[in-house]
């Protein structure tokens, strides 16, 4: 998969540094803003209210 | 045969970025979101606190009045983990007040008020507030800001309890259903660190209430 992209990024070495990084940017942005916001709640590790006055 | 198993372990490489990214978003980027709430609610607050006292309705009990889930309801420090630990305490305990910091139990006393002040904090992730709760031991102080008064409590136990034992909150700790007498702050937080199997719970007693107009209580008097 990876080689994949590698192979399929522009620009020689520096462009295919770049884009790389880029990509790599972009996947943390995805999973810091959207997907990691969304799973969090749905684990039980940041529970710290006892009973049902609280979340479950 | 030969791309499969690189494409397998490119992928289990990657899972194991991503748990890794994972902790590091529930440790450190929770917190970013978490301290700017932070910023505003103190600023709301202290707007508040500037405007004139809203009219009691004749017969309104407490030192303070209540206010709407969500907003901030009283200023948190606890000594022991640092002059700069001020924390804005939201009314509300559901996941997402607590996203943004300290939660008031709905229904348990206000502070400085006869009963259990109960407030929930996350330890680990969204500011990592009650991180430290652990190191809490008795005669420490955690002091409760209002509108008019410093409330300064004293740490008088700890204990560690399944997360279904509401009693720990009770208006009289660990004794439901009698009538307090007494002014009571319960924190409770998860434990152990980064697991929800069971709760860390502290309990204070209120040692002194002192006006805002005579001055900071000796436990703050540094911050």
């Amino acid at each position: 998969m990876y080689g994949w992209i590698w192979r399929r990024l522009p620009g020689g070495l520096p462009g295919k540094i770049i884009g790389s990084l880029l990509l790599i940017a972009a996947v943390v942005a995805v999973l810091f803003l959207y997907v990691f916001p969304w799973v969090e709640p749905r684990l039980p590790i940041t529970d710290v209210t006892v009973g049902s006055l609280g979340a479950p | 045969m030969r791309t499969f198993v690189r494409g397998l372990g490119q992928l289990f490489v990657t899972a194991g970025l991503i748990i890794v990214l994972f902790t590091v978003y529930e440790l450190y980027g929770t917190g970013f979101a978490t301290s700017r709430a932070q910023a505003g609610l103190a600023r709301d607050l202290r707007q508040r606190w500037q405007q004139p006292v809203p009219a009691r309705p004749p017969g309104a009990a407490g030192p303070i009045d209540p206010v709407q889930i969500g907003t901030g309801l009283a200023v948190l420090r606890i000594p022991r983990f640092g002059k700069d630990w001020i924390k804005v305490v939201i009314e509300g305990v559901s996941l997402s007040d607590l996203r943004d910091g300290p939660g008031h139990y709905p229904g348990s006393a206000l502070p400085g008020a006869v009963g259990n002040f109960a407030v929930a904090g996350h330890r680990a992730s969204h500011g990592n507030g009650f991180l430290r709760m652990n190191e809490m031991r008795g005669g420490d102080a955690v002091v409760v800001e209002t509108r008019d008064a410093w409330f300064t409590y004293r740490v008088i136990s700890t204990e560690v309890v399944d997360p279904t034992d509401t009693a720990v909150i009770a208006p009289v700790p660990d004794r439901p259903g009698v009538v307090p007498t007494q002014r009571m702050i319960t924190l409770t937080t998860c434990d152990p660190w980064y697991s929800a199997t069971h709760r860390l719970i502290v309990h204070g007693v209120l040692e002194s209430a002192i006006a805002k107009s005579a001055g900071r209580p000796p436990a703050v008097l540094t911050s």
